[in-house]
């Protein structure tokens, strides 16, 4: 009896052993995953490290000689061409360390607080503004960026929404937000192709509507929509726009940001809201994949966000004049072309420009004409406040 | 003597680094930054501010979406645990590595590949539609976000009740029926009490990660549904308001720590009548 309790015991200590390396297993799988999580959405460091050691930067074996020699760069994540990158280092002999960000929220406060510390960075229009007014940029000495003649002064004149005197910033890129549409999709739910806004409340097109889950690409639709400027700070204006919102939010499918990119060519709704760069990339999918509709873009009449994302120089920049050799360096034609071709995004440059095929050129999804973005406008920042204002608005639509 | 205690001491030097450096500052972070606003004031506006209407409500249907996701985890477990003790060592084991094996995928990833199941035009439906059955409007809803919650967190629930459910003898099931107990007898009367332990630390183990998920809520429910984790993530990285994210945090986390409070209570009872 004793015996085969003992042999009972055994089997269950065996089993219980087994289940200890599970469970230890199980318990390893789990912190990695939600360090994994944490990491994306606490301060998104947990990608840029990688970028960091992915990048050319080991190649180059620098011994850190007093800073002179090298370049810490902050770019939005997949924004640029890494051959450009490996291109400036062997010409220049200046060590790139390249990290990258994902939303300017996040970039923000690493700048603010010194975290570490940045030569040149890239972020939008309205974020320019607060650096600006933060007193967080230094002004550039443009005598060291003598290609910035390069860069279309519409460009630079849409530039100064957020930088008025052009002492700040180097457009990189630019772009439009619009509607993509589902040609065929519509034509089954028997709507008419979008042209405005306000298409995007037709209550035909419900759950078919993809829009762009950010406070100020939501809100921008709803107060362009009712011929508003989306920089109010009208609290009437703000709360209608909540109010639509709100009442858009039983049609809207989802709030994506990248993945309408997907979703769309998936089939997945018949019209999402999109940044005009992700159209060549979607154009090539539709025509590689064999698709049997076509996705349009269009720029709706009552006017659109028209954003620029720029190079700018902290304060605080160890290595100014590498910076701006690097600067220097985008603003070369072929180096733009280089960029263009990778990013897909709209380049400033009119160099770059003028070298691309006459077809790519007349892209309007890429290259929109002028007359069509008349009520555009480029954000501007509108203060800690009204920031505020914006973000408990959305939070209320969101919750609804 | 003293040399083997100071080497000791050393050696549990790394541990504590770690606890202080990513344990306690950090928490003492979060209670600095919940209870202070932008100016550096002590304040409990963000404390108090899950009282508006967005916050409770995200609160609220965080707490009912992540309690029908553990009494479904439950469900399911209980059942499956069982079978797994009653096979022998080598199978049971086998059996319990093939359900946690997906755990080794990235977790991001395996709830993605639910969007790609759910979606419109996503597997579930194509298989649908080749049947000729009405096609399903399946993701972007509450019962998606269940769906991930169950499915990313249910290992959590067979592990601990299967361990639990391990130690018990079979000697004292076998007296049970001996003395006259059928199926439904022996189940309440000496699987689930011996189990209590496992089943709360299964129930916490679901629980906790379910009411504070912000991935699985923003990728299945399309954001259309806001958690309270959607919220306290949105004020990190949209909102640039640590403070509110903080506040939040702390209210949550008195739900965790009550859970975890009730668990400790279980499970030290469990223990003490278990053998």
């Amino acid at each position: 009896m004793k015996k085969i309790m003992k042999e009972n015991s055994n089997k269950i200590k065996q089993k219980i052993a087994g289940q200890k390396i599970l469970t230890v297993a199980l318990t390893l799988a789990l912190a990695s995953a939600s360090l994994m999580t944490g990491c994306g959405g606490s301060a998104g460091r947990g990608s840029s490290g990688t970028a960091a050691a992915a990048s050319s930067v080991s190649e180059t074996n620098s011994t850190e000689t007093g800073g002179s020699n090298e370049l810490y760069v902050y770019n939005w994540g997949e924004y640029i061409d890494e051959d450009v990158i490996t291109q400036f280092e062997d010409e220049t002999g200046i060590t790139v360390v390249y990290d990258m960000f994902e939303t300017n929220e996040e970039m923000y406060p690493i700048i603010e607080a010194g975290a570490v510390i940045y030569d040149v960075v890239c972020p939008s229009d309205y974020m320019i503004q607060k650096m600006i007014e933060n007193d967080l940029l230094a002004e550039l000495n443009f005598d060291n960026i003598p290609n910035f003649d390069q860069i279309d002064p519409e460009y630079v004149e849409m530039s100064q929404a957020f930088d008025p005197d052009n002492k700040y910033s180097v457009p990189y890129c630019w772009g439009t937000v619009g509607i993509l549409y589902n040609t065929s999709r519509l034509e089954e739910l028997g709507v008419p192709a979008p042209t405005k806004w306000a298409d995007l409340w037709d209550e035909r097109l419900s759950g078919e509507i993809l829009m762009q889950d950010s406070v100020r690409d939501a809100f921008m639709v709803a107060l362009k929509k009712n011929g508003h400027s989306m920089n109010t700070d009208n609290e009437e204006e703000l709360e209608q726009a909540k109010q639509d919102l709100i009442d858009q939010k039983p049609l809207v499918q989802a709030y994506v940001i990248d993945q309408v990119r997907d979703k769309m060519i998936g089939g997945e709704a018949a019209v999402g809201v999109i940044y005009s760069g992700e159209m060549l990339y979607i154009q090539e999918e539709v025509e590689s994949l064999g698709l049997d509709y076509s996705l349009e873009y269009v720029i709706p009449e009552e006017g659109t966000n028209l954003w620029v994302d720029s190079w700018v120089i902290p304060a605080n920049a160890q290595n100014k004049e590498n910076a701006e050799k690097w600067i220097d360096f985008l603003c070369r034609p072929e180096i733009a072309l280089a960029n263009f071709e990778y990013i897909t995004y709209p380049t400033p440059n009119k160099g770059a420009f003028d070298l691309l095929d006459e077809e790519m050129q007349n892209n309007k999804a890429v290259f929109p004409d002028k007359d069509s973005l008349t009520n555009s406008e480029v954000y501007s920042y509108l203060g800690d406040e009204t920031d505020a204002v914006y973000n408990a608005l959305w939070k209320e639509v969101k919750s609804n | 003597m003293t040399n083997n205690g100071i080497g000791k001491k050393l050696l549990a030097g790394p541990y504590l680094v770690w606890m202080v450096g990513f344990i306690i500052i950090p928490l003492f972070l979060i209670l600095y930054y919940g209870l202070t606003d932008k100016s550096g004031v002590f304040t409990l506006d963000n404390v108090t501010a899950i009282a508006t209407p967005e916050h409770s409500k995200a609160l609220i249907l965080a707490l009912l979406l992540s309690f029908i996701s553990t009494v479904v985890c439950l469900l399911l477990a209980y059942p499956l645990a069982m079978i797994l003790r009653n096979r022998n060592v080598g199978q049971g084991s086998f059996i319990v590595f093939i359900f946690i094996l997906p755990m080794w995928m990235n977790f991001l990833l395996r709830t993605l590949a639910w969007q790609t199941l759910l979606e419109k035009n996503g597997v579930v439906n194509t298989i649908l539609s080749l049947l000729h059955l009405p096609t399903q409007s399946l993701i972007n809803t509450p019962g998606a976000i269940v769906l991930g919650m169950v499915y990313n967190f249910l290992p959590f629930m067979v592990l601990p009740i299967y361990n639990v459910l391990c130690k018990i003898d079979d000697n004292v099931v076998n007296a049970a029926r001996d003395l006259g107990a059928d199926f439904f007898q022996t189940l309440t009367r000496i699987w689930i009490p011996l189990s209590v332990p496992g089943i709360i630390s299964g129930i916490t183990m679901v629980f906790v990660p379910a009411l504070t998920t912000f991935v699985i809520s923003s990728l299945l429910g399309g954001s259309k549904i806001l958690l309270i984790g959607n919220v306290i993530e949105q004020e990190f990285t949209h909102g640039s308001n640590w403070h509110l994210g903080s506040g939040l945090s702390l209210v949550l986390m008195v739900f965790i720590l009550l859970s975890m409070a009730i668990l400790a209570k279980y499970d030290k009872n469990g223990e003490g009548s278990a053998f």
